[in-house]
């Protein structure tokens, strides 16, 4: 089929050669590499601005008696004039931080920076499908977020409903200063947010199942590009009902309709709204809401298994398990929402049903989390920084796995629903371990993305003040949360059954502040790094996958020459009789006799190891 | 030689399956999909739930649905027309498709008003509300595939819609047909669930 003569930019040159403005270098660009990077700074940017309001927050929790005059030149009138955070603000700020984290951060920094980045190296393309679609995504990802980061300076606040947004606090204006105008660019920020994950998603899918280069068939794919794939699909599948919800919930606020809202009595007058139904509202949330959590945590469980892979110096354990489980997962994360709503007054029947699927999920998380410890097993482990952080993801996601357990059943949730029991189980599995992937990621990736090594020994710190940190602030609350302490409360002072845990709550909040703190060690090592750090080796950690046969910075096209041709899958460590510890998925089998497999034998006399054919002018 | 049209040059990768734009309207065409299957859902979840009024569809729905139907078979007598490089009838199978395309627009506007004669407003009980929002949103769908069709209209006048050059009035037509198509599924469960 001949397509040529539609719209393509007639740009047939990729080359380094070609001059580039500094706007079409670094800030319209189209190179997946540059985006990719643009996606980790405002990441970055994100997560200091989320954590930072965290640590706001938890100063109000952990010494509720503190004057926290000195924050009024940031917070301003969100001080009290007893010195003391405005409690309609902490709502907000547990709100805002908690939407900043899960979507900005974890969403569009995780995904955003590593399916970019590792989509067309890994895959041996010159880029993605359409690096235009990229940069819109990007920039609409941009809007989004400068919205967003407007509405933390609005004279009402921030919205204040939860990242969750339930109906009806979140559909009344009147109802807390937080349902005003900063609702409202709360959803406006995400509308733009979704375009623009659909826009990356569809990108991701379509590059993985069209652009891989000759050899790469999905059974030689590195986990990575399977986990990345995986999540795009279940994006596109999800926040299309993101949308649906949101949009009714723009209709009840700004148009009065009633999907959401009835027979309400506010200030002791009743609205009109009849016949409406803020369950409604929670099925649709949840049903995005599930699945995202899995979009959070799929890239980063993708970039360990590489990470660790490399790491051991094994294969990975159960390559097609691993796959395996990703599907189950991410069809499992469509079945399982209600268990966000076990105390809603569903039909317990209907209860059990979503418990036993809620559980089943256990399953194939169990088989991933087994797999990275067998492959850890009698390893020649190398423990760089990027290791670490990712075996201290498998920590993360098994503890936090875990207590999932005990929320998936309908009958212990009665307890647990909304209490820090469950802000502990949803920090440790998603929110950490998602984090420490992220952090893998950035120490395994940097040296393709700057060209310069990382510092071992910051990274070193920057790992135990954030693994033990982290274990600090969370595994209290689990406490905290048993006994009944309801989350997105302003102050517990008031109630005698948790003057108990007093000095508990004071110690998470300075583990909280030294957690933090340590991340500026990463701040600093990053930014320093990007200038002054060792410049890299082309492989520095013996990798088989093809970004590292790229140049040291490799211009737009990645590849000077041909693009490479993939022989095997990308987990040759350690193959018994081979030269090295490692053979690149490059390397033809015909000439690696000494290490074969009989069958691979038999591939190797087939095997038509011609380079794939030059570009044609 | 094959290439895709991916806005780099991509050499020679074997693209596998499909067009990648194709592919990636295609993927579009399940996001829109998702939209519609939730907030349908959402419709059989609130009625369930009680306390729903009912309501006669407006009898402009049947002009309307016959109207887009038409719209259909005329943008595909374009795309036929195209693949023979008729480009007489290119022009006005898909001129019919945009006149087709606005009368059912307006049509579905006039619904609304046949709604609000039986006193069914947005703004009142989800059972109506839910009418205009599917209609709504529907009618928004069409007019992003309206555009679309304008832009290959135009590119007919520019002598760039040929059997050489098919590919993006396949993907216009493949939008056309699933808007169309979205629709009848919209009426259908409205009269199925009444
Ligand atoms: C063994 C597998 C898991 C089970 C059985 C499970 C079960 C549950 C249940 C039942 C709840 C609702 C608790 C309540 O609100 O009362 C919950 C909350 C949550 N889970 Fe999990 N979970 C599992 C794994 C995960 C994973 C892997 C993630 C993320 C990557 C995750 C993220 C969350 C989040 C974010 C919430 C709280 C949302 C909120 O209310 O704000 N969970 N989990
Ligand atoms: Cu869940």
């Amino acid at each position: 089929m001949s397509v040529a003569d539609i719209h393509i930019g007639e740009e047939v040159h990729h080359d380094e050669h070609h001059e580039q403005s500094f706007i079409q270098k670094y800030i319209f660009s189209t190179d997946h590499k540059m985006i990719a990077k643009q996606y980790l700074i405002s990441g970055i940017f994100w997560a200091l601005i989320g954590g930072g309001l965290s640590i706001i927050f938890r100063l109000q929790l952990g010494f509720p008696d503190m004057s926290l005059e000195w924050l009024r030149p940031i917070l301003g009138k969100w001080i009290t004039s007893a010195g003391k955070l405005d409690s309609e603000f902490y709502l907000a700020l547990v709100t805002m931080h908690g939407t900043i984290m899960v979507f900005f951060v974890l969403t569009a920094g995780l995904s955003g920076t590593f399916s970019n980045f590792l989509i067309p190296l890994q895959i041996g393309a010159r880029d993605m499908a359409s690096g235009f679609m990229n940069m819109l995504s990007y920039w609409l990802f941009f809007i989004s977020s400068t919205i967003m980061f407007v509405s933390l300076f609005l004279e009402t606040g921030p919205a204040g409903g939860g990242w969750t947004v339930y109906p009806p606090l979140s559909a009344l204006p009147q109802a807390i200063s937080g349902s005003g105008l900063g609702m409202t660019l709360w959803l406006v920020a995400m509308v733009f947010f979704i375009a623009s994950t659909l826009l990356g998603g569809i990108n991701y899918i379509t590059t993985v199942i069209n652009l891989r280069t000759e050899g790469m068939s999905f059974s030689r794919l590195p986990l990575t590009v399977w986990a990345f794939f995986i999540t795009a699909v279940i994006g596109l599948l999800s926040f299309p009902v993101l949308v649906a919800a949101a949009l009714l919930l723009v209709f009840d606020r700004s148009f009065g309709t009633s999907f959401y809202l009835s027979e309400i009595y506010i200030g002791g007058e009743a609205l009109p709204n009849m016949g409406g139904s803020p369950i409604l509202y929670q099925h649709l949330f949840w049903f995005l809401g599930h699945p995202e959590v899995y979009i959070v945590l799929l890239p980063a469980l993708g970039i360990t298994s590489e990470i660790i892979a490399t790491n051991s110096r094994k294969p990975i354990f159960g390559y097609t398990a691993m796959i395996m489980s990703m599907l189950a997962i991410a069809f499992l994360s469509f079945i399982v929402w209600a268990h966000h709503m076990f105390v809603t007054g569903m039909n317990p029947f209907l209860g059990s049903i979503f418990m036993f699927l809620t559980l089943i999920i256990a399953v194939p998380s169990a088989v991933k989390a087994f797999n990275y410890i067998t492959t850890l097993w009698k390893g020649n482990i190398h423990f760089t920084p990027a290791m670490l952080f990712s075996i201290g993801l498998v920590s993360f996601f098994i503890s936090g796995g875990l207590t999932g357990i005990f929320l998936g059943n309908s009958a212990l949730d009665i307890n647990l629903h909304d209490t820090y029991f469950v802000v502990a189980h949803f920090h440790l599995v998603m929110g950490s371990a998602s984090f420490f992937g992220m952090l893998a990621g950035v120490y395994h990736w940097f040296p393709k993305m700057f060209g310069r090594m990382m510092d071992e020994k910051l990274g070193y710190i920057h790992f135990w003040f954030s693994f033990v940190g982290i274990y600090l602030v969370f595994f209290p609350l689990h406490y905290v949360g048993i006994a009944g302490f309801p989350r997105r409360y302003y102050s517990w002072t008031n109630f005698d059954a948790f003057n108990s845990f007093t000095d508990l709550n004071a110690f998470v909040s300075i583990a909280a502040i030294l957690t933090f703190s340590a991340q500026f060690v990463f701040l600093f090592n990053f930014f320093y790094s990007i200038f002054k750090g060792r410049k890299a080796p082309q492989n520095p950690w013996g990798s088989t996958t093809l970004e590292w046969t790229t140049p040291r910075i490799p211009g737009h096209g990645n590849w000077e020459g041909d693009i490479p041709k993939v022989y095997r899958w990308a987990y040759d460590y350690s193959k018994p009789g081979a030269k090295d510890d490692f053979i690149p998925q490059t390397v033809p089998y015909s000439h690696t006799p000494e290490s074969n497999l009989p069958f691979e034998n038999e591939l190797a006399k087939t095997e038509d190891v011609s380079p794939v054919a030059q570009d044609a002018k | 030689m094959t290439r895709s049209s991916a806005d780099i040059h991509l050499g020679k990768v074997r693209v596998k399956s499909m067009h990648p734009k194709k592919f990636a309207m295609w993927l579009f065409i399940i996001s829109v999909t998702m939209i519609f299957a939730s907030l349908t859902s959402a419709y059989i979840v609130k009625k369930s739930e009680g306390n729903w009024a009912l309501i006669d569809f407006p009898s402009l729905f049947n002009v309307t649905s016959v109207m887009i139907v038409l719209s259909s078979i005329s943008i595909h007598f374009a795309y036929l027309a195209a693949k023979r490089n008729n480009l007489f009838n290119i022009r006005l199978g898909l001129t019919l498709t945009a006149v087709l395309a606005v009368a059912f627009s307006v049509g579905q506007f006039f619904s609304w008003g046949q709604l609000v004669e039986q006193e069914v407003f947005f703004v009142g009980n989800p059972a109506g509300s839910f009418i205009y929002v599917f209609t709504g949103l529907h009618v928004v769908h069409l007019v992003g595939g309206l555009i679309f069709l304008l832009v290959v209209l135009v590119n007919s006048f520019r002598y760039k819609v040929h059997s050489k050059s098919l590919a993006q009035i396949e993907m216009c037509v493949t939008y056309w047909h699933f808007l169309g198509g979205l629709w009848l599924y919209l009426y259908l469960f409205l009269i199925l669930n009444n």
